[in-house]
């Protein structure tokens, strides 16, 4: 599959145009971010130019797992079913300390949402999906251009629009943009053509990462290993993946022969004592990283704003961050389509700034605490680690201190510009102004179903007024009990504004059409 | 909210102290330094209340400069 080009190089009419042509939007890379927020917009209506210097889905599998919220917003985009079909659902797992192991765990996902707590799913599938998804839409005549074996060289940022410039096989040409979204990953070449920092915090430690298939037949759980004897003083992880492959990841250290470790057979004698000698498997792909914990100062500079690694970048433990990347495309893309249609102004960017650097320093924070777990810093941080480790064999209570990686959850928006003061009494914490929507049963089917794409209101149990066309979704007069106690807690009935990003703007106990209309100026930035 | 007692609170602090180190008997330093991470966190959940325990990390400090 990596092999296949998807998106090959062909001529545009860009290239013999006398002056750049301009474009609304360009996005530079088709990773993730940079495909899903090509989809996002062009579902819009808002025509846009995706540029990657490649033609094909990323080499080894990368991020493998995707959170819940991840297929909701992919529900969103017409293709969560495809990768639910195509991804491993799993809720056990195994936790071992040197020689033993400590303990069994069941996630036992809560009920009551369409979609699980999340699959994995090897990059290259989740990126072959959104390559499918945007043939979908040229099928259905939406305008997304995918240009692939194009680099791009320089960018001009000028009054109203940027000037791109695109190095091709064919030779160079330039374009020009009314707005550059920068998905092109963590060494983001945008970033240093306009001389921003990426500051934050290197780890000294290399994985090894080898994704292999095996003919015998493991559990579908997630095992990891804290200092067992084939991997002694460092960490091991086994994760399934579709397919039969499964990921291994092993931490090496700091002061290693990084060329040494990636030969063949050093990775199998590894693999092997790990496994254990008699399983048979394949090698599909080996690879070492090192990773970082840091972000730009800020994520919006003019009319280029950066998104998924390009702006932040954590440890892959908790798979933080291509499911991070794919929430920012989901605050930013409406927020950009609302200003190109002229109903909100410029500042409402300013807000995705504000949220998503909120929402990445709490996944930096994540990630760098598992990080301090799995690679404890000092004597005592690995005293404390080994005590926890030691005391969850026979305690429950020193389980959850366990720390191999915390399942990535979407962000609340807590304290942003964009929300009301939250005038539903007695509702649940879960659900107040600036939280991504709980999925629910709702009325026969589910309720991120009927929401997102574009504002909306949610009425429980009583009317919600007309106000600014805003399409009302009702629930039928049997509430189910989820949706009570996600949506209404204590009180009887309530009244929600809804983002077209399924974050809660709003909510009251009961609203007029006034406050209705109040809430939706504040929600698009018109009101400070 | 509750605040952490950090006046005299024991009937029979001599017995405490004495079972206090009895548990660290025949073991090496870093056996000890295991003990006590191990008798922290099994207290830590017991009290079960992070705004107490940021408390008794603050009272068990040594005082700033
Ligand atoms: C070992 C490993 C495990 C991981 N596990 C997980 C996980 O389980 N879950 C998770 O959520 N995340 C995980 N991640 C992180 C995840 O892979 C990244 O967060 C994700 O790929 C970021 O997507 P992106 O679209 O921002 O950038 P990228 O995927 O890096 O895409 C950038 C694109 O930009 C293009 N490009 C760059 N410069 C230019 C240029 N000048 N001109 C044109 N095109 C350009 C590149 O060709 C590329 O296609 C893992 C990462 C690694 C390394």
């Amino acid at each position: 599959m990596h092999d296949e080009p998807l998106y090959p190089y062909s001529r545009s009419t860009d290239q013999d145009a006398r002056n750049p042509v301009r474009h609304r939007i360009a996005i530079v890379g088709a990773g993730p971010v940079g495909l899903a927020a090509g989809i996002d917009l062009a579902m819009k209506n808002i025509p846009v130019v995706i540029l990657d210097e490649n033609d094909r889905v990323s080499h080894g599998s990368r991020a493998i797992c995707f959170s819940k919220r991840t297929l909701e917003i992919a529900d969103r985009l017409g293709l969560g079913q495809t990768l639910l079909d195509k991804g491993v659902q799993w809720n056990a797992g195994k936790v071992f300390f040197r020689d033993r192991k400590v303990y069994d765990f069941n996630l036992l996902p809560e009920a009551g949402h369409s979609r699980p707590a999340f699959i994995n799913l090897q990059q290259y599938h989740l990126e072959h999906a959104l390559v499918e998804r945007i043939r979908s839409l040229q099928g259905d005549g939406l305008p997304i251009d995918l240009r692939g074996g194009g680099k791009v060289e320089a960018v001009r940022p000028g009054e109203t629009e940027t000037a791109i410039d695109i190095s091709t096989p064919d030779g160079p040409y330039s374009i020009a943009a009314d707005w550059i979204i920068a998905c092109d990953g963590a060494t983001s070449g945008l970033r240093d053509m306009l001389g921003l920092g990426f500051t934050g915090r290197v780890f000294e430690d290399n994985f090894l990462i080898a994704d292999v298939t095996m003919e015998v037949e493991f559990p579908t759980e997630r095992w990891f290993w804290f200092d067992p004897p084939f991997n002694p003083g460092q960490s091991a992880l086994l994760h399934k993946q579709p397919d039969g492959v499964w990921r291994i990841d092993l931490q090496l250290g700091w002061n290693i022969d990084r060329k040494a470790e990636v030969e063949p057979e050093r990775v199998r004698a590894r693999v092997s004592q790990m496994l254990g000698a008699d399983v048979r498997f394949e090698l599909e792909w080996v690879s070492i990283y090192t990773f970082q914990c840091r972000r730009m100062d800020r994520f919006r500079h003019g009319r280029i704003v950066f998104a998924g690694d390009s702006a932040h970048q954590v440890s892959p433990f908790g798979a933080r961050g291509a499911n991070s990347g794919i929430q920012d495309v989901d605050n930013l893309c409406w927020k950009l389509a609302a200003i190109i249609n002229g109903e909100a102004p410029e500042s409402l960017l300013d807000s995705y700034d504000r949220e998503r650097i909120q929402a990445a320093d709490e996944n930096i924070l994540n990630s760098t605490r598992s990080t301090d777990f799995i690679t404890p810093k000092s004597d005592m941080s690995r005293i404390f680690r080994n005590a926890v480790l030691d005391l969850s064999e026979r305690h429950s209570f020193a389980r959850p201190f366990v720390n191999s990686g915390r399942l990535s959850l979407p962000s609340t928006y807590d304290g942003s510009t964009l929300n009301s003061a939250d005038l539903l009494e007695g509702g649940p914490y879960s659900s107040r102004p600036g939280a991504p929507c709980p999925d629910a049963p709702f009325n026969d089917g589910h309720l991120l179903d009927h929401l997102g794409g574009r504002f909306s209101l949610l009425a429980i149990g009583r009317e919600a007024p007309t106000a600014a066309n805003l399409p009302i979704i009702a629930s039928k007069s049997d509430i189910s009990p989820e949706m009570r106690e996600r949506y209404l807690g204590k009180a009887r009935s309530a009244v929600y504004l809804i983002r077209p990003d399924q974050h809660v703007a709003a909510r009251w106990s009961f609203a007029t059409a006034e406050d209705v209309r109040s809430a939706l100026e504040r929600a698009t930035g018109k009101t400070p | 909210m509750t605040d952490l007692t950090l006046a005299p609170n024991l009937d029979n602090p001599d017995d405490i102290y004495e079972d206090l180190l009895n548990a660290h008997d025949g073991l090496s330093p870093e056996e000890s330094a295991s003990l006590n991470a191990r008798l922290i966190l099994v207290l830590a959940n017991h009290i079960g209340d992070r705004e107490i325990l940021r408390q008794a990390i603050r009272a068990a400090r040594p005082p700033d400069p």
